[in-house]
């Protein structure tokens, strides 16, 4: 009995550690005075400003903007160099995953350092693009390795088997291999998405030219002490980030059923 | 498939897009965090079409490497005179001509042609001023004068340095008694020594967020550029700036265009701009600098005249230094700077 | 033929923007220009540097950091995601769940909430005051750093413990338990040496994160903690001497891979799968 709360206790605690400062930026964005050192009565003002704000208004736009593209190209070339990887010679297969998970593994400032290096060595002006292409550098190793085990998963040589039948490969890949490797893509291409919002440092080595998304407006922004419309806004990815959770929760219940 | 491939291209579309649509006139400013009041954009930009994109940076060391870099073209930059100095040596530096500004007739002569750069060949000037103290003379009653006040214990954890290598490592050659442009190795050692015995008294080393961490109580003393301390003394006057007995930083901020611009006429016209009698005032009545146009100077506020933080009596700036480029020498200024913060 | 030709675009892409951009930086790292000429030259004087006096200490200070953060963080999360494993079905969803949602929040969001808590005029010391206690200086501190660290870590620890725990067969235990073992034994010779795979990556997951990070160090101790992101980032954008900052680029990489591929070894993973299990 005693564990038990004990347990519970410890639970409880650990919930609070984890969204007390969710709930602090939560309050203080409805508080009418810049400082957080009192409260001084509510107030919508800091969500007016902070929809007032270009800059920040820009950021999100760049964020969505660099999140889709990414993730779709990631998506695309990555979906199709599972493809290719399956069919690959062992020796050959195994070196292009260890290439693979380079990305992955190496520390995000070293990525967007190597990065910023060879775009500034090729003479490329850094901006939307460039931080495009470490967009997709980054996604594309996470969509192959939500790909590839599908296509092991996938029945024997399903391929050759309607290579035989007298399908063209693209119609084979088309009609027989595509919907079997479908949720494989689908949760690649979420995993790029989420990852692609929430990159800072790569993202901080790659842009220029004025382009920033909004972690990059953050931090610039945070750097210059506490500022309340950070904390409107964090209030608003809060709220967005639960009520996303709730419908994929809703979706996977619905599909249980 | 196919819809992610169309996806794919609408969004490539989209980009290519995006891109096309800033091709009208767009200038590239590059200029330190809140040195500019960003309404007048708006204002240059109704004015002649031609729409700003504006960053900032933190440090004269950070602005020197992003365009020695290359990575973005930047139209217009405002470095001060070592750093122009640095520049025009290394080439960096476009050649303004004069007779596209003709409002530099409003800048006053002390600021024209100075030794960084004679004749006003490379750069055209914004704003001018010195470094201090500035202090919250409700919680820190005793009178400050002195550097030395950043070596005192019992300050510990209340004051905050600059988070600028020159700047720092001048305060700490001032305390010493030595010139801020040494060549000295041992001098400059000697410099390190004393900074890197500060470190655990100083709350952070920090950049243009200086301002608010007076404002907010979180930093009752800082050392900071005039204008910030202008910025803050008009609205709150129980802060007060010391200049420093033992001399400090005289310095001069000068727009530039960097040599890969993509657009010298834009950034001619907009130099021509900054340099007008009310768009100065407004600047100016913005980022609480010092002015060195004369035009603005007759619009502003009288009692700025002899105050410590906006425009200083000639005698109590007399033993005040302004920063050479030390060429070369630089590499040991920027490991020393980078062996103090690692410390 | 659609089979060969199907990863072009993917080996062109990773040889043109994983391979070369990090042998680039191993080749910057091995050379200097030349002030007179304006050549390259082979030197190594930029690697030896990165292990000499003052550097050392750089690397010294995050790596210790670093073990504190992940130490934390494993006591913190271990029991956390004990708990998690053993809850009720109907409810475990819900709190797996709750734990994540932090998680999704953007970074730096989750970095400058503590920025309002442990200023001087943060909420914390608000606190302290109200119950007559002495203010105290909680931010630019490095316990901040560690907070901070910890705070955005730990459910990287949890996450993978509660995996592998959750899949163990409850049987074992019981059987375990049967046979005699107390609680603590049976924690000891059974859950323990199962989770090893759960750990493992756990530490792995903050350790890498925590030991290259240059946000937390600047947001939480304003500039004069540096920490070999924060080197890093300074060599490349402020003092312009990017031979060094590559030559410490691919020292933390090295380190990095090697103790991933150590980890690996310890916890009998297939590294093909790379980070494939972490998701």
């Amino acid at each position: 009995m005693v564990n038990k709360w004990i347990k519970r206790i410890y639970t409880a605690m650990m919930f609070i550690f984890l969204y007390a400062p969710i709930a602090v930026l939560i309050v203080f964005s409805f508080n009418d005075s810049k400082s957080t050192a009192k409260w001084e009565g509510f107030t919508f003002e800091w969500y007016q400003a902070l929809f007032d704000n270009s800059y920040i208004m820009k950021s999100l736009y760049y964020t969505i903007l660099v999140a889709l593209v990414s993730a779709a190209l990631a998506t695309l070339i990555g979906t199709f160099a599972a493809f290719g990887i399956y069919y690959m010679k062992v020796w050959k297969q195994k070196l292009v995953l260890n290439v693979n998970s380079i990305p992955m593994l190496n520390p995000d400032i070293v990525t967007g350092v190597s990065l910023m290096t060879l775009f500034v060595a090729m003479n490329i002006q850094l901006g939307l693009m460039t931080m495009i292409i470490a967009h997709v550098t980054f996604n594309i190793p996470y969509v192959v390795l939500s790909v590839l085990p599908k296509f092991r998963q996938m029945p024997g040589e399903l391929m050759e088997a309607a290579l035989d039948l007298g399908a063209t490969p693209w119609y084979a890949f088309k009609k027989v291999i595509l919907p079997e490797i479908k949720p494989g893509i689908i949760t690649g291409a979420l995993i790029a998405f989420t990852l692609s919002i929430d990159d800072f440092v790569i993202s901080f080595f790659t842009t220029g030219s004025g382009v920033s998304n909004l972690s990059i407006a953050i931090y610039s922004m945070a750097r210059r002490g506490i500022k309340p419309e950070i904390n409107a806004l964090s209030t608003l990815m809060f709220g967005s980030v639960l009520v996303l959770l709730l419908i994929i929760n809703k979706r996977t219940k619905i599909e249980d059923i | 498939m196919k819809k992610l491939i169309l996806l794919a291209l609408a969004m490539m579309l989209l980009v290519t897009g995006c891109a096309g649509e800033e091709k009208g006139q767009v200038l590239n400013v590059y200029n330190w965090g809140d040195y500019i009041d960003e309404d007048i954009f708006e204002i240059f930009e109704s004015e002649t079409g031609i729409k700003i994109n504006y960053e900032t940076y933190a440090t004269n060391e950070e602005m020197y490497t992003k365009i020695k870099t290359g990575g973005t073209k930047y139209d217009i930059a405002i470095p001060s005179e070592y750093m122009i100095e640095k520049m025009i040596r290394e080439e960096m530096l476009q050649e303004i001509d004069l007779s596209k500004i003709p409002n530099i007739k409003n800048i006053n002569d002390r600021f024209m042609d100075l030794s960084f750069d004679p004749g006003n060949q490379y750069s055209v000037p914004y704003f001018w001023g010195t470094v201090g103290i500035i202090y919250n003379s409700e919680s820190i009653q005793e009178p400050i004068d002195s550097w030395s006040v950043l070596w005192d214990e019992k300050y510990k954890g209340e004051f905050t340095m600059m988070d600028s290598q020159r700047d720092s490592i001048m305060v700490a050659l001032k305390e010493l008694g030595y010139s801020m442009n040494t060549r000295n190795l041992d001098e400059l050692e000697e410099a390190k020594e004393l900074l890197v015995a500060q470190k655990p008294l100083v709350l952070a080393y920090v950049g243009d967020n200086v301002k608010d961490m007076l404002i907010s109580g979180e930093a009752s003393m800082a050392v900071v550029w005039s204008g910030e301390a202008s910025a803050v003394i008009q609205e709150y006057p129980e802060f007060k700036y010391a200049l420093p007995k033992e001399g400090s930083n005289l310095w001069f901020d000068n727009i530039v265009i960097p040599k890969d611009a993509q657009n010298s006429d834009a950034a001619h016209a907009f130099i021509d701009f900054l340099c007008r009698g009310d768009i100065g005032f407004k600047n100016a009545d913005y980022v609480g600098y010092a002015t060195v146009n004369n035009e603005t100077m007759k619009l502003l506020d009288p009692d700025l005249m002899d105050t410590t933080y906006a425009y200083p009596k000639d005698e109590w700036i007399e033993n005040f230094e302004i920063f050479n480029d030390p060429g070369d020498f630089i590499t040991e200024y920027d490991r020393i700077w980078t062996e103090i913060k690692a410390n | 033929m659609l089979k060969k030709i199907a990863s072009g675009p993917y080996l062109v892409w990773i040889l043109l923007f994983i391979l070369i951009p990090i042998l680039m930086i191993a080749f910057f790292g091995m050379v200097r220009i030349d002030p007179e000429t304006g050549n390259y030259f082979f030197t190594s004087d930029n690697f030896k540097r990165v292990f000499e006096g003052v550097y050392l200490s750089v690397w010294t200070r995050s790596i210790f950091i670093a073990l504190k953060a992940t130490f934390i963080c494993l006591v913190l999360g271990y029991p956390m995601a004990m708990i998690l494993s053993r809850m009720d079905v109907k409810y475990r969803t819900i709190a797996v769940m709750l734990f994540v949602v932090p998680m999704w929040m953007n970074f730096l969001l989750r970095t400058y909430a503590w920025m309002t808590i442990l200023g001087k005029n943060g909420v914390l010391n608000k606190i302290l005051t109200f119950f007559g206690l002495p203010q105290m200086t909680f931010l630019y501190s490095e316990g901040a750093v560690l907070l901070g660290m910890v705070y955005n870590f730990l459910p990287f620890m949890v996450l993978p413990i509660y995996t592998v725990l959750s899949k163990m067969d409850n049987g074992l235990i019981e059987a375990a338990e049967d046979l005699g073992a107390n609680k603590f034994n049976s924690f000891r010779k059974v859950i323990l040496p199962l989770s090893i795979p759960g750990i493992v990556s756990g530490i792995s997951m903050v350790f890498m994160p925590a030991v290259s990070t240059f946000v937390i160090s600047n947001l939480l101790y304003g500039g004069q903690y540096m920490l070999i992101g924060n080197l890093i980032e300074q060599q490349f954008l402020v003092v312009n001497d990017w031979h060094f900052g590559s030559a410490i680029s691919i020292i933390l990489m090295i380190i990095i891979l090697l103790t991933m591929a150590i980890m690996n070894h310890l916890s009998g993973n297939d590294p093909e799968d790379g980070g494939a299990n972490l998701w």
